[in-house]
Formats: C-alpha cells, structure tokens, sequence
C-alpha cells in the first residue's frame, strides 16, 4: 500500500476529484496548507505599503491505494492539476506499514 | 426678553445625532479597528473601545460636563457645579431650543469617540489596565480642558478660534496623543498591517460615515438649514477623499484597495469636520481632496521614515487631516453659509492665523501632557505587555477568550 499526498492548486480540487470519481477512488482527505516552491509570491497592498506574501494557499490531497492503483492515481492526479505553468505542485509517494479499519478492525487492503 | 421654548423638531434630530455618535463608536469605531489586527487581537481591539465607551460616559455626567461647559475659569477650565448632573435634568433647563441634558449626552458621544479613536494606535500590544488608567487620565486632563477652550467659552474660543463638530478637539487632540503614547510604548515586533478581517473594517467605516451626518449635521444643534449644509458638505467630502485616494493607489500601483478607499473616505470625514457648518459643496470638494493627499503622504511617506508605529494610522488619518481640514476652515469659511465664520477667500486672514495658533497650542498640549500620563502609567503599572503575551495574542493572553473558534 502507498500513501499519496499531493499538493495541488486549489482551483484544481473539484477537477482532479471528479476525475479520480471515474476511476474508482473516491476515498481522500482534504486539507488547506500553505507553501512555497518555484511559484513566485503575491503582492497584496494595505494602505498604500506593498506586501509580498511568499506562502501561497494550496490544497494537500491525502490518499493511501493499493501498489496496484498508485500509477492510475497519480496520472488522473497529474492530469487533472496541470495547467503547465508554475505553480502545479507535487505528488510525494510514500510506503505504508499497515491500515486498520476503526469500525471492524479489518487490516491492510481490506481497510482500504 | 426671548423666552426660551423647546423645539420639538430640533430635540428628536439632536436625539437621532446623539444616537448616531454613539454609533460612530459601539460598534463603527470598534469594527473599523478590529478588522484590521492580527486574528489574536480582536476581541482586546473591541474592548479598547467599548471600555473607553462606558468609562467615558460614567465620568462625564460625574464631572466632565461640568468641566467643559461650567462656568469659565480664566479661559482654562469649566467648573462642574452640578456633580452627577443633580438637579440639571430636574431643573427641565433648555439649551438653545432642545434640553440641557440633550445637549449634555450628546456632547458625551464626542469625548467618547475622541479617547476611543486613539486606541487604533496602541492596538496588539498595550495592557489593558494600563488602558483603563490611561482612559480616565486622559479625558480628564486632556479632552476635558481642550474641549472647554474651544466650545466651552475658553480661551481659544475667546480668541475666535473656529471648530464646528471637532477638529481640533475630536480629531487633532486624538491624533496627537496616538503619537505621544506609541513613541512610548514602542513598536509591535510585527508592525506589518494584515487585516485579519477587511469586511469588518468596511462595515465598521460604513457605520462610521453614516454616524458622521449625527457628529456633524448634529452640531449644528438644530433641525434646519444648517444642519442640512454640514450634511451635504460632510458626504460630500468623504466621497472626494475616498475617490482620490483611490486615484493615488491607481497612479501608483496601477491597482486600487477598498481599504484605501475607506481610509481616504475617513480622512475626507475627519477633514471636514471642523468646517461642517462653515462652508460649501465646492470648498468641502477640495477638502475631501487634500485630505486623502495629506493622510495618504503622512502613512506612506512620514511614518516609515520616523519609525513610529501608530498601529492603525490614527495620527495619520486623524491628527493630519484634522489639521488640514481646521486650516482649511481659515481658508473657506463662507459668511453666506454661516454668518459665525469668515475665512481668507471672503477676506478674513486673520482667521487662517488663529485657527493656526489653534492647532499649534493643542498639538503641543496633547503631546506633552499625554506623554507626562503615559510615561506615569509606565512608571508605575507598566504600559506593555510581556513579550509572551504579544507573540500569544492579548484575546488569550488578558482576557482568556478567543474570536474564533474553528
């Protein structure tokens, strides 16, 4: 099993979720983070002072599928977060040890 | 001999202006404020207000009325023959064509709002008791003296100085003493402006625009023509300065800010207040104007320079467009708006001298005596709060309750 945590533009949520719909992977957890990578930051202004804000808001998608599944997931991510500019994000891939199902007590892929 | 008879038509205007004032600072001034700190400090940033409210409108009916409108001393003070108001509301006394007591709660809102609009300064890292000291001290020392040389039959009004709902009083006396107490208090480890909340601080300068028309008309006392021209120059000049500073951030950054907007709104507001009830559409355009000019140089320009860090810009909005907008009564004081005030365009300039040595006198007397209160209060209390307690937040660190919770 692998855990896939993605860091992906907010304004791509609803399309890469819609698209991870279709083939078959409906379970994630959803947090709002801020970071910073090769994006260059923001200006925002408050009373005639320019501010330059470097942490932009991204949206951290957090996943774990079976070894089988983590190509398919990762391209529907790719493909559905890309505009090509600066600024796409990541995808990190990390191994898994064990899952277990709080409810049944189910282990490993069952629990997925 | 006049006999004196209520009006009941100028009594229920000057009860909505009494309302309005209130307005201005529970909860305008308060929402203005608060809107602007870090997410840590809103609840403290409303209570700066709020106490200062209720400690305010405790004192004055106790003696501040008394002080500023009681007999005159030799021009310096007034004297409160009638402590807790005792026998004035009995005695059914009229001032003018509406009630003494009218007359007295409305001019309570203004010391009210005079001492809360110096909190924006000090906001995100002054004790609170130190506040609740400071409150008292300066509305006594300060407001109360100032008050009574322009409106109290002092000796700057004696000299003709000129103020129709506050200028110097309100606004020039704020200003002031916001940049006495912070080159006292020092700057905030983070000094950047991020508004944790810009829709407060829109709804808050809304409130504030709306309870002007109650501050300035209201000052006109009666319901009539005059209090309609202050109302149409105080709009009037509030709609310039919030389209002008908008112009100077355009021509500056090529972008404009609603917080820009609503800063040169309140500068036009604090500019024309003293010249409310002295001048016309055409002069109150040009007042609006210098007003986002002034304020916008003096926060963009005057502050980063000298490194005072007046949190909110309560000197630069107050303290600079209120010195603008009482030279400006020097300058446009119309004797076909009211017979009470002729300015240098009509032919007066001795008046533009005299509402300079106005400005100057209270400049100087704010800053020194706010200053002797406040290093007082550090000397014995302390003005600031532990460096923990800052980087915490004073909602946690004084008052053991957060804004939100999420």
């Amino acid at each position: 099993m692998k855990k896939i945590v993605a860091l992906i533009r907010r304004t791509k949520l609803d399309v890469v979720k819609a698209a991870l719909d279709e083939v078959g992977h409906h379970s994630m957890t959803v947090t709002e983070v801020k970071g910073r990578g090769k994006q260059k930051g923001i200006t925002e202004i408050y009373r005639g002072r320019e501010y330059q804000i470097d942490l932009l808001p991204k949206v951290e998608l957090m996943m774990v599928v079976d070894d089988a599944d983590v190509e398919r997931v990762v391209d529907t991510i790719m493909h559905g977060a890309r505009t090509g500019e600066i600024g796409d994000g990541k995808i990190f891939v990390l191994p898994v040890d064990d899952v277990i199902r709080i409810r049944t007590g189910e282990r490993g892929s069952d629990a997925l | 001999m006049v006999i004196a008879v209520l009006n009941s038509g100028d009594t229920a205007w000057m009860l909505i202006s009494t309302a309005l004032v209130i307005l201005m600072t529970i909860p305008g001034l308060a929402l203005f404020y608060s809107g602007l700190v870090k997410k840590e400090n809103v609840l403290n940033t409303l209570f700066l207000s709020f106490v200062a409210y209720a400690v305010v409108s405790v004192i004055w009916f106790i003696y501040g009325y008394g002080a500023v409108f009681g007999s005159d001393i030799h021009g310096i003070i007034g004297i409160p023959t009638n402590p807790f108001f005792q026998g004035v509301i009995e005695s059914h006394a009229l001032y003018g064509t509406i009630p003494l007591g009218l007359y007295a709660v409305f001019e309570m809102a203004f010391a009210a709002i005079t001492v809360a609009l110096i909190s924006g300064a000090l906001v995100e890292r002054m004790k609170f008791g130190a506040w609740m000291l400071f409150i008292p001290l300066w509305l006594t020392l300060v407001y109360l003296p100032v008050a009574h040389w322009v409106w109290g039959g002092g000796w700057l009004a004696q000299l003709g100085v000129l103020d129709f709902a506050g200028g110097i009083v309100v606004h020039i006396n704020s200003g002031v003493a916001a940049l006495a107490l912070v080159l006292l208090l020092g700057p905030r480890q983070d000094k950047r402006l991020f508004p944790h909340q810009l829709t407060y601080s829109i709804l808050g300068a809304g409130l504030l625009w709306i309870g002007w028309f109650g501050f300035n008309a209201g000052s006109a006392l009666a319901a009539g023509q005059l209090a309609t021209s202050a109302f149409i120059v105080t709009n009037t000049s509030a709609a310039v300065g919030l389209l002008v500073w908008m112009l100077i951030e355009y021509l500056r950054f090529g972008k404009v800010t609603l917080l820009g907007a609503a800063s040169g709104a309140i500068a036009g507001l604090a500019a024309i207040t003293p010249a409310a009830g002295f001048v016309n559409v055409m002069s109150a355009m040009v007042i609006g104007f210098g007003a986002a000019v002034v304020s916008y140089a003096a926060i963009s320009y005057i502050k980063p320079r000298l490194g005072y860090d007046d949190a909110l810009d309560v000197f630069g909005i107050h303290g600079f467009s209120g010195i603008w907008g009482v030279l400006a009564v020097g300058l446009f004081a119309s004797p076909f708006i009211n017979a009470a005030g002729t300015g240098l365009l009509y032919g007066n300039a001795h008046q533009l001298a005299v509402q300079a040595l106005g400005i100057a006198v209270t400049f100087a007397y704010s800053f020194v005596v706010t200053l002797i209160i406040a290093k007082s209060i550090d000397l014995t209390i302390g003005l600031r709060v532990s460096s923990d307690d800052e980087q915490q937040g004073l909602d946690l660190a004084t008052h053991d309750e957060i804004a939100y919770r999420i």
